[in-house]
């Protein structure tokens, strides 16, 4: 491997931004038929590196050499004609479009040139590429009809119609099942068993070492290691990218049967999310100081459960208390009022007003408490916030700094500052750590554990089931619309079948 | 037979619904990239304007002069375009009221009304104007003479630019481009189209169908400079683009119906039929229902499922970060 040049090399990359260095005199490179993961928290440098190797950034310093030449790259187009192709983690596909014409759009070599347009002409080429790398999809499908994943089997189709030698996955299993993660990286491997260079882009140990051949790691905008991955663990690597030791967070309790109920959800149907799952006859209850956990693969009607108790979206049948008080039907002030918290799953639409500052969307919920009629009481919300950023050790520029300024991480804990800020008795939290790096990660379910410890009664509601493991008392698993309860809350056997829509009941040997 | 009402309508459809037609493939055009242009009625005005003052001051063939007056027309609205696109996709200022105020600037008390009254265009009858070319046994051949080849080459040059449009949106790799542009301008650009260029190109093109909408009136309808001229053509023009789902052929469609609407009222009172005040709802329709369809589309997510490009409105901005 190291005697040909490598098929991209990046030498002494520094890339600065207005008060940050995101590349650091970075060192990378990958050679042809291999996998080689970058690995970081949020903020490292990874997206910032992979935009200039893509062709979006220029870097400041340093030069990009492909298997031993330099280049210089104007724009993505001059990349994809380099023969690099970025997969995005939100997809650059037009959703109006079927699968051929997104492949055509901008095809400069392919059947798609002409001047007439003639999407057949790329349909049997595609289906040849989708049964060959195990991306199969219908070339005339329209892509917003597709699943997230097979949305990124189009991207990643397109990177090999283009005839792409490396290609850059950009945290791709962020929106994938396990199952669909597990057929992205057999994807993955076929395509470096061409001969390809595949990069690809996370912050989960256990991806990295499911799919790469070698792993650089990346930390504050610098290369703190590249290393085979085989002799890598998951702990060497974590403690690489933090820099530190990290303490997962393990919580067990017993004998939270018989603290009061706080949540109480009977018998709730509630209408689907666009063509999603319906609610089906839901009933559920959380007691004081227990983490129950709602397992289940996205789509089954999780969004929809949290909605519905949180009184965002109208029940139409059932009944949803909070320590004893019954929550008005779609009226999400009367779940407030009763000491309900809302971490929904949508962090950055429905968890802030994205374009107010920090202070206003910590009040957002509590303003009418207290205020002058009318008025706001700005100075009061300023010195909460600043409360706030610090307690939570949130990175802000300030109370002032809007939320969409914010990094993941900080904006779920400014969420979580509002929801535990007052009379908070129950809380909901959903996928409250979903593209979260591990520090963030270990943060939250810190929060989560705290404020069960605090007598809270806590829903979570997560597709990950490490984290499920990790901190529930009880699990239920939602399939189409319908909870039923785990029995044996280690048998992750039993967990999966049910997810899976079986009934271990029947499935077990009699 | 050529004196039955419907055949009468739909032949003065044609002829009324052209100047919506040709404002509307414009529109068509700037909205499938992206952009929307609310200045349609003040370029049409000022094509208009223009395109009466070269009629009256090109001397020469007859021919000529119809021709320049058109290509003046356009050159006038695709200037007052190039404004808009400057505004809206360089300096990414609100669609809406770029839109707006260039309508105002050039409309009936501003930009068109000045320049007819300076150049001293009022009151005059047109020193040229486009007339039927098919000889007249033709025009009288049923049904189809009248509707047909009783027309203005204007007529049959919006025809073939109806074709032209449909097959470049449709079935053209660039027409693609802009299709991709106005839905996604990132995913556009992610794979090398420049979404600027493309926005500029089609706003600009727009404007001067906008222009060439504005010369029918001076040319071919009403042959003569009357302030306001188009009576608000160009916001039926926009609402046409919505009734058409986006899609060019509809453009005529609905153009023309609202066209013979305009010739219902006159044609109903010359043959002494009364339907109550006849004049109010037939002229008031295309306006009515304009309202109608701006307020339908605002309703959030109902101009989507329409087909409204999902980009309309919204300036590009590169992802940096």
């Amino acid at each position: 491997m190291a005697s040909a040049p490598a098929a991209i090399e990046l030498r002494g990359i520094t890339k600065r931004f207005p008060g940050v260095v995101a590349n650091d005199r970075v060192d990378f490179a990958a050679a042809a038929g291999e996998v080689h993961a970058l690995l970081g928290e949020n903020g490292a440098g990874k997206s910032t590196l992979s935009h200039i190797m893509s062709g979006l950034y220029r870097p400041d310093e340093g030069e990009i050499r492909l298997h031993g030449k330099p280049v210089s790259f104007n724009s993505p187009r001059d990349a994809i004609d380099a023969g690099i192709f970025m997969v995005h983690q939100h997809f650059r596909l037009v959703e109006r479009f079927t699968v051929a014409e997104n492949l055509i759009l901008g095809d400069r070599r392919g059947a798609g040139r002409r001047f007439r347009l003639r999407p057949g002409a790329v349909t049997d080429q595609v289906r040849r590429l989708g049964e060959r790398y195990r991306l199969p999809v219908d070339p005339r499908a329209r892509v917003w009809q597709l699943s997230v994943g097979e949305r990124q089997r189009v991207e990643i189709l397109k990177a090999l119609y283009e005839e792409a030698q490396v290609l850059i996955l950009d945290e791709p299993t962020a929106v994938l099942t396990p199952d669909e993660a597990a057929t992205l990286f057999e994807t993955v491997r076929e395509i470096a068993a061409d001969g390809r260079t595949v990069v690809f882009i996370s912050h989960k140990m256990h991806e990295v070492k499911a799919v790469s051949d070698r792993v650089t790691v990346l930390r504050a905008g610098r290369v703190v290691a590249t290393a085979e991955t085989a002799e890598a663990t998951p702990q060497s690597l974590a403690r690489l990218m933090v820099g530190r030791e990290l303490q997962t967070v393990q919580r067990r309790r017993a004998g939270a049967a018989d603290a009061e109920p706080v949540l109480v959800v009977e018998g709730l149907s509630a209408p689907s999310h666009r063509a999603r799952t319906t609610l089906k006859d839901v009933d559920l209850t959380v007691r004081a100081g227990e983490i129950v956990a709602v397992a289940g693969v996205a789509g089954n009607g999780q969004r929809e459960l949290a909605e519905a108790i949180a009184g965002l979206r109208p029940r139409s049948s059932g009944s949803v208390q909070v320590a004893g008080r019954p929550l008005r039907n779609g009226d999400p002030r009367s779940a407030y009022r009763a000491g309900l918290g809302y971490v929904p799953e949508d962090r950055l639409g429905t968890g802030v007003a994205p374009n107010l500052p920090l202070s206003m969307n910590i009040e957002l919920k509590s303003y009418r408490d207290g205020s002058l009629g009318p008025f706001l009481r700005l100075g009061r919300m300023r010195e909460r916030a600043e409360r706030a950023i610090e307690t939570y050790a949130i990175k802000a520029r300030g109370p002032e700094a809007e939320a969409d300024t914010l990094s993941g991480g900080n904006i779920q804990k400014v969420v979580l500052a509002r929801e535990f800020a007052g009379n908070l008795k129950a809380l909901i939290a959903a996928s409250p750590t979903r593209g979260l790096d591990v520090s963030a990660v270990e943060t939250v379910h810190r929060h989560l554990c705290d404020a069960a410890d605090r007598g809270v009664a806590v829903l979570l509601i997560s597709e990950d089931l490490d984290e499920i493991l990790a901190l529930a008392d009880r699990i239920l698993v939602m399939y189409e619309g319908r909870l039923t309860p785990v029995e044996n809350r280690d048998d992750v056997g039993e967990i999966a079948e049910l997810m899976a829509g079986g009934d271990p009941a029947t499935a077990a040997p009699a | 037979m050529n004196n039955a009402l419907l055949v009468v309508l739909i032949a003065s459809g044609v002829a009324y619904g052209t100047p919506l037609l040709y404002g509307a493939l414009g529109e068509l055009l700037a909205e499938r990239s992206g952009v929307l242009n609310l200045g349609v009625e003040g370029m049409m005005l000022v094509g208009a304007v223009m395109a009466f003052w070269t009629v009256q001051k090109v001397t020469g063939s007859s021919a000529l002069a119809l021709v320049l007056g058109v290509l003046v027309a356009a050159f006038s609205g695709a200037v007052m375009a190039a404004i808009h696109a400057f505004l809206v996709v360089t300096l990414r200022a609100s669609q809406i009221v770029s839109g707006l105020a260039l309508t105002i600037f050039a409309g009936a008390v501003g930009l068109s009304s000045y320049l007819g009254s300076d150049l001293n265009l009022a009151d005059k009858p047109a020193a040229h104007t486009f007339h039927a070319i098919f000889p007249a046994s033709m025009q009288g051949w049923p049904i189809v003479g009248p509707i047909v080849f009783g027309q203005n080459p204007l007529v049959y040059a919006s025809w073939v630019c109806v074709i032209a449009v449909g097959y470049y949106l449709a079935r053209t790799r660039p027409g693609l481009s802009v299709r991709a542009v106005g839905e996604s301008p990132g995913a556009a650009d992610a794979m090398g189209i420049d979404v600027v260029k493309y926005r500029y190109v089609h706003t600009i093109v727009g404007g001067a169908f906008a222009g060439v909408a504005g010369s029918t009136f001076t040319l071919a309808l009403t042959p003569q400079w009357v302030n306001g001229i188009t009576g608000g053509a160009g916001w039926i023009a926009i609402a046409l683009v919505i009734f058409a789902f986006w899609r060019a052929e509809l453009c005529l469609v609905g153009a023309y119906f609202f066209g013979a609407l305009q010739a219902l009222a006159p044609e109903l009172q010359a043959r002494n039929i009364s339907l109550g005040p006849t004049e109010l709802w037939t002229n008031s329709t295309p306006y009515v229902a304009t309202v109608v369809v701006l307020v339908l589309v605002s309703w959030r997510g109902a101009a989507r499922r329409l087909g409204a490009p999902a980009s309309l409105g919204v300036p590009y901005v590169r992802e940096e970060g």
